[in-house]
């Protein structure tokens, strides 16, 4: 048989060129950016730019940038919590915009405009739902984390009438999350157990509560209070006993200093049965003991402490400072309970994230525009890279934390 | 023998009258426009009012934990008081009083850049 083929193929010196190019375009195709590589996200983590309503999204590992994603909004006090698969970031912006943001293709994903004046949100144990807390109008609102929809809204009116800004919100398990009123003084628990009829629950506090923590085991609610000597403490495995107050008095009824920047509260402040709290108004870390709530210490710091964070295994509490002190870092020793260095990363020190082992610390420089990493053994940087106003950092390792 | 001038008492009047006008004129201009601090002096104020009093009140001003800043929130508030404000604090509230980290002039003229639109950040120099 003669079979005569109709078709001509080219010779083989030719395809010799052809098909490395087949290959080569093919390759370049699925290398469009790296983050569209195969990767974990579990390294991850975003810093905020503040003033250009943008985010970086980092990976901790190579302490590199791998994109940066825009059209966030206001995002002075901007607060980010992650989804539990540490995929998907959930930011909340100041203007009320809530944007969730798909880390691993660097975009945004979902959108809602959600209140006038926001400080925050949080997520739901089971990663169901999203919670923002809002100064205006003042209260919490739900959405579903995956869609963004609008579940639920629970103004914070008291008795009274009046409207509140709501302060210091953290998740519960169950679906429920807890909050603070700025104006009424109480403590609120909501369950969203039905979403879309939540149920709350509602405590005397104390005067003018700035922000909370819940602590890491999610056993106690802690309200740091600007209009009184003491910070209000709910036992959550005791709902019926109520709040009490704890460390009242610590100013001893000295006149307040001036405070320029109201301290932050999270889980970060507990370690080794001890919480490390911002004294308001005095230039102390106060230490008290988590099984008593009795003061046992207190630690004379540089100034106003905004920030005190324990290193994640304990030893350490490095304290930033309000404005104009922003420029100082102190790392107090908590077996000797002395302050043992005293650093300045750079101006304007606005956020201090650890690694989750803590051999790291990422540091926002702000006033210049910069991210500083500190290795937390020998107080040294270690690296760095530009970023422009940056405030918060948020490492996608939050995800697996209560209060975080 | 006294040599005191008499001045004639219409003359007297109307200097009176001539000298009141001028310091009235000149306060108002003073309240008007309060004396501009120096440009690097300004950068750093204008930083200040955005990122710090910002924390509160929020980058755009447009209110937090504080109330709102912003041309419209402030009209009908009165110059003077709110110079007090920045100088002295309001206690029973978290304003602190910032004299010492700004002057009283520097205050009056961060209260008039507010009432007018605040410019925005450009940024702390480099220099430490």
């Amino acid at each position: 048989m003669s079979s005569q083929s109709t078709v001509r193929l080219a010779p083989p010196v030719l395809w010799a060129v052809i098909l490395p190019a087949i290959v080569w375009l093919l390759s370049a195709c699925s290398s469009v950016s790296p983050l569209t590589e195969l990767r974990g996200s579990g390294d991850l983590g975003v810093v905020i730019e503040r003033a250009d309503g943008r985010v970086k999204i980092i990976e901790t590992t190579g302490r590199s940038v791998l994109a940066t994603v825009d059209g966030l909004g206001d995002l002075s006090h901007a607060s980010v919590v992650f989804s539990r698969d540490a995929r998907y970031a959930f930011v909340f912006g100041r203007d009320g915009g809530l944007t969730k943001v798909d880390l691993l293709q660097a975009r945004i994903v979902g959108r809602v405009l959600q209140a006038g004046n926001s400080i925050g949100g949080s997520i739901s144990h089971d990663g169901r739902i999203v919670v923002a807390q809002n100064y205006a109008p003042g209260g919490v609102k739900a959405f579903d984390a995956t869609t963004l929809e609008l579940l639920a809204e629970v103004p914070a009116i008291t008795a009274d009438g009046r409207r509140s800004k709501v302060v210091g919100l953290a998740d519960l398990s169950g679906r429920r999350f807890i909050y603070s009123l700025f104006e009424a003084g109480e403590i609120w628990i909501t369950d969203f157990s039905d979403p879309r009829n939540p149920q709350t629950q509602r405590f005397a506090g104390g005067k003018q509560p700035y922000d909370a923590l819940v602590t890491p085991d999610g056993r106690h609610y802690i309200a740091g209070l600007f209009g009184e000597d003491g910070l209000a403490m709910l036992d959550l495995w005791n709902l019926d006993r109520g709040s009490r107050k704890i460390l009242a008095g610590y100013g001893k009824g000295e006149a307040p200093l001036p405070v320029y920047k109201m301290p932050h509260l999270r889980g970060w402040s507990v370690a080794g049965g001890r919480a490390y709290l911002p004294a308001i108004g005095r230039h102390e870390v106060l230490v008290v003991d988590t099984n008593t709530w009795q003061e046992v210490g207190r630690i004379a710091v540089k100034s106003q402490p905004v920030f005190a964070m324990a290193r994640p295994d304990g030893r350490e509490i490095w304290v930033n400072f309000a404005f104009p002190e922003n420029g100082w870092v102190q790392v107090i020793d908590t077996v000797s309970g002395q302050v043992t260095h005293t650093l300045q990363p750079g101006r304007g020190i606005l956020h201090m994230e650890f690694l989750s082992k803590g051999h790291e610390v990422w540091m926002s420089a702000r006033d210049d525009n910069k991210v500083v990493i500190f290795d937390t053994a020998t107080k040294q940087p270690v690296s760095g890279f530009d970023s422009a106003s940056p405030s918060g950092i948020f490492f996608t390792t939050r995800a697996a934390r209560t209060g975080f | 023998m006294e040599c005191v001038m008499k001045v004639p008492p219409l003359l007297a009047h109307v200097a009176v009258f001539v000298g009141a006008a001028l310091v009235a004129a000149f306060a108002s201009a003073s309240e008007a426009k309060p004396a501009a601090p120096d440009d690097q002096r300004a950068r750093e104020l204008i930083h200040i009012v955005r990122q710090d009093c910002g924390s509160c009140h929020g980058l755009t001003l447009a209110g937090g934990l504080g109330p709102a800043l912003t041309p419209d929130a402030l009209a009908d508030k009165p110059f003077e008081g709110l110079v007090a404000t920045v100088v002295s604090g309001r206690p029973g509230t978290p304003m602190p009083p910032f004299l010492g980290i700004v002057s009283e002039s520097e205050a009056a003229w961060i209260v008039d850049q507010l009432m007018r639109g605040f410019p925005p950040d450009g940024g702390l120099p480099l220099s430490r």
